[in-house]
């Protein structure tokens, strides 16, 4: 599916990319190979990803042969300074990179076992099985409930109205958003606090249950206290789904994930357990930036 | 597999099947815009070409002295008056013999057009030693003539339905035969005023009547209009009611019909204030109201992307704000100026309706010569050759439009290139 | 001296009086104090400075003249005519003195004409060249005066730069309050010129009367019966001709403007959007030729041969035409209004599973539907005061129908047909085309201010 330009992310991504890549060569030669513990045994991963690769327009090279897998189940949260290519990669995994003009991805990416780029593979069905939740909450122009309804009503996932009645309160309650708005339901969702946004978002995202959930950086927007509330709903989640979180706080990636994937210059270099990670950094790149040396 | 894998790809195929065919409809959209463009072009440009050339009869004129009533050594006065009218039906005559039915004779006289005899009168008051000889001339067709030579005249209909009898098409046949028809490019159309004879008609007065008015307008809305945009965007206070209230104002009248500006230049400039009918100068005056609001926009627009820095990098060194914004902002804008101006212009050169409000309709044979006589616009003699049911005016019209989509079409990459020239990156 | 020698001579003192004034500065300053210089402003605003001095009083006196040496004149030429013709009604008056100002201004029928006309328009003439001999006097000697005056100011303490910096700010507050002049004259030119006509007909017969006929005058002294004026006929028209347009114009504005955003790639983007613009580059007059001559008789051909009757100026016609002129306007404004709708909202809408129609259909175009209404109502406002279209492609006929294959007629058709050709001013006719630039005004004036306003909403909603 080619899908046309979207002018303003792609700049967005150009510019990222033409700043780092100044530095890219000098420390090409200290990455080899991901250090840690990226792969799972066959039945655990529910994503497998094999020798990935990102071009943006012009050929510049935005990911580079990243293998890893993720887990079935489990929080991972990706880490890494802006522009190393955290959100670029989190993106491939729903195929997301489809909606930029002259973005291309290269390399195996299966979601149990199947190839996500595979001819037979639709991205509509990808998606709804891999949902996405973005950095700044972006509700639609629409009541509460049609938000959350939005998507079993594109996907014929209520026969009726009772039954989408229940997707959107039992969505709305996974979200812990239920208690606060079940009186105003038809109100627009643009209405909310920031938080209260984020939350629908993510509600929205539940209702087509995924199987999947990408986070990129839900909080960065959002006041101490709405993140808080944030946190503590993705661990309840993660019962239930496979949460991928792209994540520029380290203390949240400590806090909520059970694995952390450190990515620099477009480079997987260190994917371990958390606390691994932050205890014991593997490589010299990972402990510079969790010592809050750059980034 | 999940339930929710199974009723998505249940819904699957209807939806993309939607897809695509909104796609199609957008698609659709675009290439019928473009057809009724292509269309629009091609019926004007089929209609208009022929109009660039002209069907001539070459015809063997005696000028003797007696005939024309005049000698050589005649004043300019007599040249002028001279029966040039008996010399062009002389040679007529002797080219078509045994012409004897009035009727018929009426129509040889009109194969030629009525500025044969003038053409003549100007070859004698160039050269009044041709008096006396024998010329070969080549003088304009009539334009039923030359709408046969251009194909627009069916010779198989019955003759009662077509324009040009049976023995005019005898005529023609033995002139063609002998030579004496060729098809010359137009210049008349190029150097001639209004006329009431399609074959003389040329659109050169209401050229340099539009050409006036651009000037009229073009002298006074610059000026105007980058003094008006260079307060709103540089020295107006906010939120000040007035300043508020000037901003309201442009940007409505930006979207006022343009009839009403007639209006008010017939109720203002000529009711009130005097200004003399179907001049430039009234014409110029409604258009500067309309262009200015075009011009105010695109000239803020372009003060706007100065950055700051510019200024504040002025201020620093001590500059005045007034010497800021002239010596460093004005000169930065100018080219995003310059082609909104440019834009604005174009505009105005295509505009028609409030010029009819003024009396720029007129019938104008002579080159208007300063901005306050009586003149038309290009747009304008579009209109009323449109209403006049020959044929031969029909394709003055469409040729007269191709002129006048010429002179845009330059106008707006002469914008394009001065943008894309001084395009710069902050 | 002509007006153009008047504005040449002064152009000319200016830059002289710029030449002495810079003068005047340095020779103030040097050379004793050349590095202390105590002139507070650069010499160049001295220059100026003079400048202002000797142009500006000049040509405010100057312009003031000029706007109000006709009406005066003529009312003085007016007051001198012989008593009958004062006596006269005021039509008949205006008709006078009309034909008077054409005798002066044509020397070719002033030998010819009536002694008393003869004598009123040589007596004008007379005192148009005593007014204008006046008016070079002394606009020149108030230049000349200015000259000296600003020569005095060249003094070291003069601000010279912050006096010309004023006159030069009010001049631009004078340049920009020239819109809302422009808006003043509009409104000032309709409505007196209305408040006659309605002083005539009643405003009542005017917006409620279903006949409209304005061309058929009874007898010459009666102008205010001249004809019936119910102008629901061309508020009918008009709106039949718009509608038409619109229909065409909405549909295939909209769906190229989310094509082109949407869909296309940056080729098809390169080649299409140039030419959607040249489409909105041709000027009316060629849409109308176009309409009249290809389109209608196209239509009418077309119907015919389907057995309907189709009028040869058929609303169809004009409507069609107008919309496709309408088409690339509709288009750019829709462009702008999707282009502002953020990209996360795509993203979102993308992120769950939707197509991109769906998206387009589900969240684009209600996230941006106050824009698009917006662009409509300019749309609406544009057709309903598109003149030279329905003027060469619509009738002239006011039949009060909604078949589009009749002839209908519109508001703008009947502004041009009154008020061109040879016309008295003050005849109920003439007025009458003053009403309906009137109502005109007043409709696409509530249009424009009502989408600009939603317009300016949507837009600060999304900044």
């Amino acid at each position: 599916m080619t899908e046309a330009t979207i002018d303003m992310t792609t700049t967005a991504v150009l510019k990222a990319n033409t700043a780092t890549s100044g530095g890219r060569e000098e420390f090409a030669h200290t990455i080899s190979g991901t250090i840690g513990k990226p792969y799972l045994d066959g039945k655990d991963a529910k994503f497998f990803c094999r020798g990935v690769n990102v071009f943006y327009a012009g050929e510049k090279q935005a990911i580079f042969d990243v293998n890893m897998d993720i887990g079935r189940n489990e929080v991972i949260s990706m880490i890494g300074p802006s522009g190393c290519g955290k959100s670029t990669f989190l993106r491939c995994l729903n195929r997301m990179n489809d909606t930029i003009a002259g973005c291309r991805v290269t390399g195996d990416i299966k979601l149990d076992g199947e190839d996500i780029h595979d001819k037979e593979q639709d991205p509509v069905l990808l998606r709804a099985r891999v949902g996405m939740v973005f950095q700044k909450p972006n509700p639609f122009p629409k009541s509460i409930y049609d938000n959350v309804a939005y998507g079993p009503r594109l996907h014929g996932l209520a026969s009726n109205r009772a039954e989408l009645d229940d997707i959107v309160e039992q969505s709305l309650t996974k979200a812990g958003l239920f208690k606060e708005v079940k009186d105003r339901l038809q109100a627009p969702g643009t209405g909310l606090s920031g938080g209260q946004q984020q939350r629908l978002c993510i509600a929205r995202t539940i209702a087509v249950s995924p199987e999947v959930i990408l986070m990129d950086e839900p909080t960065s927007a959002l006041d101490p206290i709405a993140t808080a509330t944030i946190e503590e709903l993705i661990d309840e989640l993660r019962a239930s789904f496979t949460i991928c979180i792209v994540t520029h706080s380290m203390q949240q990636a400590a806090r909520i994930s059970q694995r952390t994937a450190y990515f620099h210059m477009g480079y997987l270099v260190e994917l371990n357990d958390t606390k691994t990670v932050f205890t014991n950094p593997q490589h010299q790149l990972t402990e510079n930036y969790i010592t809050g040396r750059f980034g | 597999m999940s339930t929710t894998t199974e009723r998505v790809k249940a819904t699957l195929g209807k939806r993309y099947a939607r897809e695509k065919r909104f796609r199609f409809y957008g698609l659709a959209s675009i290439a019928l815009s473009i057809l009724f463009l292509v269309i629009l072009l091609a019926d004007i440009i089929g209609k208009g070409y022929p109009a660039f050339t002209s069907t001539y009869i070459k015809l063997d004129v005696q000028l003797d002295a007696q005939t024309l009533g005049v000698s050589a050594d005649s004043t300019p006065e007599q040249l002028r008056t001279a029966n040039y009218n008996t010399v062009v039906q002389n040679s007529l005559n002797t080219l078509i013999p045994g012409v004897t039915e009035r009727k018929e004779k009426k129509a040889l006289k009109s194969l030629v057009s009525g500025d044969a005899q003038y053409e003549l009168q100007r070859r004698v008051m160039d050269d009044p030693t041709l008096i006396g000889t024998n010329q070969s001339v080549w003088v304009l067709a009539d334009d039923d003539i030359d709408t046969y030579y251009k194909g627009n005249i069916d010779r198989t209909l019955p003759e009662g339905d077509r324009r040009i009898k049976d023995f005019q098409l005898t005529w023609l046949d033995k002139l063609e035969a002998d030579g004496r028809i060729e098809s010359q490019f137009n210049t008349i159309f190029f150097t001639r005023g209004d006329s009431r004879e399609p074959e003389e008609a040329g659109i050169l007065s209401a050229l340099i009547g539009s050409f006036y008015t651009l000037l009229v307008t073009l002298s006074l809305s610059f000026p105007i209009g980058v003094a008006a945009a260079l307060y709103l965007e540089e020295f107006a206070p906010k939120n000040n009611f007035w300043v508020d209230l000037i901003e309201v104002n442009i940007n409505n009248l930006a979207a006022v019909p343009s009839i009403v500006f007639g209006l008010l230049g017939l109720a203002v400039f000529i009711q009130l204030f005097g200004v003399p009918r179907s001049a430039p100068l009234v014409g110029g005056l409604v258009l500067t109201l309309m262009t200015l609001p075009t011009i105010i926009i695109a000239a803020r627009a372009a003060l706007r992307a100065v950055p700051p820095s510019i200024r504040e990098g002025a201020l620093g060194i001590g500059a005045s704000k007034t010497q800021t914004v002239f010596q460093n902002v004005l000169p930065l804008a100018m080219p995003g100026i310059l082609t909104g101006t440019i834009i604005g212009m174009a505009q105005a050169l295509g505009e028609t309706a409030p010029l009819l409000m003024i009396g720029m309709i007129a019938f104008i044979m002579d080159v208007p010569s300063s901005v306050t006589s009586p003149s038309t616009v290009l747009p304008v003699q579009i209109y009323l050759w449109s209403d006049s049911p020959e044929r031969a005016f029909t394709e003055r019209t469409s040729a007269a439009i191709m002129v006048l989509l010429a002179f845009l079409v330059s106008m707006n990459l002469l914008a394009v290139i001065l943008r894309k020239r001084f395009e710069r990156r902050w | 001296m002509s007006t153009l020698g008047i504005l040449l001579t002064l152009m000319l003192l200016a830059a002289f009086s710029y030449y002495i004034g810079r003068k005047r500065s340095l020779a103030l300053a040097t050379p004793a104090k050349r590095d202390g210089n105590d002139l507070h402003s650069l010499p160049s605003y001295y220059g100026y400075l003079v400048v202002v001095w000797a142009v500006i009083p000049a040509l405010l006196v100057f312009a003031l003249w000029s706007t109000l040496e006709t009406p005066l004149l003529t009312s003085n030429m007016r007051s001198h005519l012989p008593a009958e013709y004062q006596d006269k009604s005021a039509d008949e008056l205006s008709l006078t003195t009309n034909r008077v100002l054409n005798l002066a201004r044509d020397p070719a029928q002033l030998a010819t004409a009536d002694p008393i006309f003869k004598a009123a328009a040589e007596d004008y003439l007379q005192m148009q060249s005593m007014s204008q001999t006046i008016k070079t006097i002394l606009v020149l000697a108030l230049a000349i005066a200015g000259v000296f005056i600003g020569l005095r100011h060249v003094k070291p303490k003069t601000r010279a730069r912050n006096q010309v910096e004023r006159v030069v700010q009010f001049i631009m507050i004078g340049c920009a309050s020239i819109a809302i002049l422009t808006t003043v004259g509009i409104v000032f030119s309709v409505l007196i010129e209305s408040y006659r006509f309605f002083g005539q007909v009643p405003a009542t017969e005017f917006l409620f009367g279903t006949h409209w006929s304005p061309q058929t005058a009874l007898r010459a002294d009666q102008a205010g019966s001249s004809g019936s004026f119910g102008a629901v006929p061309l508020f009918v028209g008009t709106l039949l001709i718009s509608a038409i347009a619109l229909l065409i114009a909405v549909p295939l504005g909209l769906m190229s403007a989310i094509y082109l955003s949407e869909y296309a790639g940056p080729k098809l983007r390169a080649y299409a959007k140039p030419a959607m613009e040249i489409l909105a580059g041709i000027p009316t007059v060629v849409y109308g030729f176009f309409a009249a001559l290809t389109v209608a008789p196209f239509i009418r051909t077309l119907g015919e041969a389907m057995g309907l009757s189709v009028a040869s100026e058929s609303a169809l016609a004009a409507g069609l035409v107008m919309g496709i002129m309408i088409i690339p306007f509709m288009s750019s404004l829709s462009d702008d209004v999707i282009n502002a709708v953020p990209q996360s909202m795509r993203d979102g809408s993308y992120g769950m599973g939707a197509t991109k129609s769906e998206t387009i259909k589900q969240v684009i175009l209600p996230a941006a539907l106050p824009g698009i209404v917006g662009a409509f109502l300019l749309a609406a406002s544009r057709a309903i005061g598109e003149t030279m279209i329905v003027v060469m492609a619509a009738g002239l006929a006011a039949n009060m129908t909604i078949n589009p294959l009749e002839a209908v007629t519109t508001v703008t058709v009947q502004i041009v047909t009154l008020l061109t050709g040879d016309q008295e001013f003050d005849s109920a006719k003439t007025l009458a085309a003053f009403a309906l630039g009137l109502s005109l005004f007043i409709v696409t004036l509530i249009l424009n201010v009502v989408a600009l306003h939603i317009v300016r909403k949507y837009r600060e909603q999304y900044d």
